[in-house]
């Protein structure tokens, strides 16, 4: 009988185990925390790429629209890869777009806009990458959604898809 | 040397040596705050160990924070806040955790009491 229950035990263990593992493998590895959701978007002021002239988060984010702000880069492929998809949310007219360039050449930056169209209203430069930081950013690419009242509603990390942009029509549609 | 000029260089030789050794104070403090951080886009490196972007744009805002007049506290918070507790290694007690707190505590006394029982009683 004891013994019976001690070899119940181990194949509950390893079943248990497998499990564990098993489901570990399909789970995706980025964290995604809630934290930021529902949070005011932190104040932050910097320079805008072309103009050159100092401005202040406050300043850009409009009470009559959704506000996006991207987090991009020249050297960054996903960006690269999303670029359309930006191109798309540009012609919402519910939608301000804004973009803070992480840690690039301004030149690069440029010619990378010239090329693939501008589909930002504002483009705000972060040379060290201490803003991404200060908003809660992990990397490039990163779209924060923000709300009306300037609450963030929505975080993508990573490259923008379609499904991603079919979320984000909904969400300034609500 | 004349003295207005002994003394004009020992003065300069005190602000150099105060603003090297405030320097060094806050990159002491930058170092111990981000070992106490958690890369969170690596496998298993601290803000400290890891050289990818993430980690190195923290290792900025924590220097401008401290140059800012912020306490080590207060870093800690504002990270925990943008990043969520995952981001530090000094996890905080609360309902959440009570859990991994307790858990390891209850299985020590657990093993105790076999132990004890083995050991005196039989």
């Amino acid at each position: 009988m004891k013994k019976n229950i001690i070899y119940l035990a181990i194949v509950f263990s390893f079943i248990f185990i497998f499990i564990v593992f098993y489901k570990g493998i399909y789970k995706t590895n980025i964290y995604v925390p809630n934290e930021l959701n529902n949070k005011n978007l932190v104040q932050f002021s910097s320079k805008d790429l072309f103009s050159e002239v100092e401005l202040n988060s406050s300043d850009l984010i409009l009470n009559n629209k959704f506000t996006i702000i991207n987090i991009w880069a020249s050297w960054c492929m996903p960006c690269r890869a999303e670029h359309s998809f930006l191109m798309d949310l540009s012609k919402n007219s519910k939608i301000n777009l804004i973009g803070l360039n992480y840690k690039d050449r301004p030149k690069n930056a440029k010619k990378f806009i010239n090329n693939l169209g501008n589909p930002f209203s504002k483009i705000l430069i972060d040379p060290d990458g201490t803003i991404s930081i200060k908003l809660g950013a992990y990397g490039i690419p990163e779209t924060f959604i923000i709300n009306k009242n300037n609450k963030i509603v929505k975080i993508f990390i990573g490259q923008l898809n379609k499904k991603n942009l079919r979320e984000i029509e909904r969400i300034v549609e609500q | 040397m004349k003295p207005k000029k002994f003394i004009l260089l020992i003065i300069l030789s005190i602000l150099f040596y105060y603003g090297d050794l405030t320097a060094n104070n806050n990159n002491v403090l930058v170092d111990k705050i981000s070992k106490n951080l958690r890369c969170l886009i690596c496998q298993g490196q601290s803000v400290y160990d890891s050289q990818s972007e993430f980690a190195v744009s923290m290792k900025l805002l924590i220097k401008k924070k401290i140059k800012e007049g912020n306490s080590e506290k207060q870093i800690y918070n504002y990270l925990k806040n943008q990043y969520g507790e995952w981001i530090s290694y000094d996890t905080e007690i609360n309902k959440k955790t009570y859990l991994l707190w307790l858990f390891p505590m209850f299985l020590f006394i657990i093993g105790g009491v076999l132990i004890f029982r083995k050991v005196f009683i039989n």
